[in-house]
């Protein structure tokens, strides 16, 4: 593939399917293999040439390609309460079914069938609970039943901004030890310096990721707020390694030139901006996109892509342990309500759209609260609809249909 | 100038047709909602009420959930904004509205102007609508009238859980199978869906003057049970099944005024 050449929309192909190949290689080559959290620390991961996977990311790619239900009916069986996170569930159920295949041989027809990305079990787990305390529990689960090492950055939840020094030091302390546990996984020292670079490649992919951002507040909008979402999966799986800030360069690049010639993502139909907060309903992406569409709202805001800025001073762990704590989901509400504030302003937005979402407690809790202050301060109307971010059973489209009208006759009145 | 308003919801098609948006000339139920018979029965009923034809219409506005299926629509406008129309039409001083229906049940907050200030929806559970009362009412083996009229004979309501539709079915069969006294289990029906209704209006901020609207308002037991929980009082609209398609007629009439 000519690099140079490829559009942004390749390179992030490109390097999704290159990394579970690594992943894979790594594997076959008895190197080891991580699944990791999506909001943990994994630049000390990436200093020991660990290959990473990332069961979030992993489980929507299984959403949007309709693949959640066979996922969703093994963790069932399982004895998973449908309560449960679905990334958790459908990682879950993937997880068993990849172990029975690596005991036995014979791949289940859930997995053969399957539209998931072939990613190989791994050998130590990353988690913390920057997000949600699911992911404590979920990964713990990985772990046992895999019998592997689990390392684990407890990160408390900041009541009040800012981050109080004895959080940064109680995290410091666990990044610490975690780079003494993986010296212990390794067998090898940790190396410093590869450290100190993944370190600076953050810093570097968080400026690209924030030039794309800063296309949300062009008016008519050059982005299309869903890809917004998509090419989020590069700040996931790569922000420590320089694929990332290529093809995060490439894509910003390409938005500049749409907007220097008039290319708009609605063209001329750009009749109103609204905020998307919380996660993508990825098994109904594309109708979700479209519902919207139809009635000429773009989505130019949400917090959710923001949560990957992790901007710090390389070298300094503590400033790293800030940046890993202070998550717009592991924020107190006024907090929460200023960053949503400064997103919606950025993204010019007539009106809010939340999703109350049944898998992810911790992003819905608030949102009614946050809604309120927001639409309060900057005089916006907002609604909620009801879904999930992957278990195809929790969401109605008629019912999202008639919210986001409903919403957009609102913001006509306005 | 004559407007058609059109409300096909989950359970009954609803139509009004409207004369310079102040007069109405007919309205029709009829109760099978889209993806039924009841788009073309609500048609025919409209036009041979009214003696017009679709000849006559000058502009048709369709709602309910089954709006993007009526060909003849000028335009479509969601049930939220034309439930409010309606109401403020109906009752200017409303700011709260109650909406429940074959399959939702809405809270929506007014301003002095009829303009929606925000709302809140059900989700995707048919707890509280109007399907959760017509399933009880065939395992009471009762309809609504009865239910309406045992709801004021309860002395003390059971205990009916608001969570789940099919859960609350096999409660209230194992309920009568331990002779719970039916009109006490008719009074528990009726405050579980209040308790589903209040928890929207909370939502949206309830303010007076509070108007109830949608099928299930005409089961006076309903209103009765929110009216207890609220601790305020509650206004049914008048014909409240077709608030909607009221709506819808006066929305056609603003469009081309």
């Amino acid at each position: 593939m000519n690099m140079e050449q490829a559009s942004s929309k390749e390179l992030l192909a490109y390097w999704q399917a290159h990394l579970d190949e690594r992943a894979r290689s790594h594997k076959k080559e008895g190197k080891l293999v991580c699944w990791s959290a999506a909001l943990a620390p994994t630049e000390m991961f990436i200093a020991m040439d660990i290959a990473m996977v990332f069961p979030e990311t992993h489980s929507a790619g299984i959403g949007a390609r309709k693949g959640a239900l066979d996922m969703l009916e093994v963790t069932n069986r399982d004895g998973y309460s449908i309560d449960i996170c679905s990334y958790a569930r459908v990682n879950l159920g993937y997880m068993r079914l990849l172990k029975e295949y690596a005991r036995t041989g014979e791949k289940a027809e859930a997995l053969a069938k399957s539209p998931a990305a072939d990613v190989p079990l791994p050998d130590l787990i990353l988690t913390s609970n920057n997000i949600c305390n699911t992911l404590l529990k979920w990964y713990e689960n990985l772990a046992v039943e895999l019998d592997i090492p689990c390392i684990t950055i407890d990160a408390p939840y900041i009541h009040d901004m800012p981050v109080p020094e004895y959080s940064k030091k109680y995290i410091v302390k666990q990044l610490d030890h975690a780079i003494q546990q993986l010296e212990g996984i390794t067998g090898r020292p940790f190396d410093y310096d590869r450290f100190l670079a993944a370190q600076e490649q953050t810093q570097r992919s968080v400026k690209q990721w924030q030039r794309v951002a800063s296309f949300l507040n062009y008016k008519p909008s050059p982005i299309n707020g869903f890809d917004f979402f998509n090419y989020m999966a590069l700040m996931v799986i790569g922000r420590g390694e320089e694929f990332a800030e290529i093809a995060l360069r490439k894509f910003a690049d390409e938005l500049e030139e749409n907007a220097k010639n008039g290319k708009f993502a609605f063209g001329d139909n750009e009749r109103s901006r609204v905020v998307w907060e919380g996660i993508a309903v990825w098994p109904h992406l594309s109708h979700t996109f479209k519902s919207l569409k139809n009635q000429g709202s773009l989505m130019t805001g949400s917090t959710y892509p923001g949560m990957w800025n992790f901007e710090y001073t390389p070298g300094d762990l503590m400033s790293m342990a800030e940046s890993y704590a202070k998550i717009y989901v592991n924020m107190c509400l006024d907090a929460r309500a200023q960053e949503l504030t400064a997103v919606a302003k950025n993204g010019r937005c007539d009106g809010m759209l939340f999703h109350m979402n049944r898998s992810c407690k911790i992003m819905s809790l608030l949102n009614l609260q946050t809604a309120e202050i927001v639409s309060k301060t900057l005089g916006i109307p907002y609604a909620t609809f009801d879904g999930d971010q992957t278990d195809p059973n929790n969401f109605s489209p008629a019912q999202f249909d008639t919210r986001v009208q409903s919403l957009s006759e609102m913001i006509a009145k306005k | 100038m004559i407007t058609l308003g059109v409300d096909i919801g989950s359970a009954s098609s609803k139509a009004v047709i409207m004369k310079n948006g102040r007069e109405v000339i007919a309205e029709a139920v009829v109760q099978a909602g889209t993806g039924t018979s009841g788009q073309k029965r609500v048609f025919d009923e409209i036009f041979s009420l009214s003696g017009f034809s679709w000849g006559d219409i000058d502009y048709t506005v369709a709602t309910g959930y089954g709006r993007f299926s009526i060909k003849e629509a000028d335009r479509e406008i969601s049930e939220i904004t034309c439930h409010g129309q309606g109401i403020a039409f109906l009752c200017p001083s409303a700011r709260t509205v109650i909406d429940i229906g074959g399959q939702d049940a809405k809270a929506i907050s007014l301003d002095e102007r009829g303009n929606i200030v925000n709302f809140f929806m059900n989700d995707k559970c048919a707890a509280g609508t109007g399907r959760f009362l017509e399933n009880m009412s065939r395992v009471l083996e009762m309809d609504i009238e009865d239910m309406e009229r045992c709801h004021f004979l309860a002395t003390e309501p059971a205990p009916v859980s608001s969570t789940c539709a099919v859960f609350s079915e096999s409660e209230i069969i194992s309920l009568l199978s331990r002779g719970v006294n039916r009109n006490d289990i008719v009074a528990g029906v009726h405050q579980s869906i209040a308790t589903k209704a209040c928890a929207l209006a909370s939502r949206a901020g309830i303010v007076d003057d509070i108007v109830m609207c949608g099928g299930v308002a005409r089961d006076r037991g309903v209103v009765d049970a929110i009216t207890k929980k609220l601790g305020r009082k509650v206004t049914v609209a008048p014909h409240p099944q077709v608030t909607g398609a009221l709506g819808a007629a006066l929305l056609a009439h603003r469009t081309i005024k």
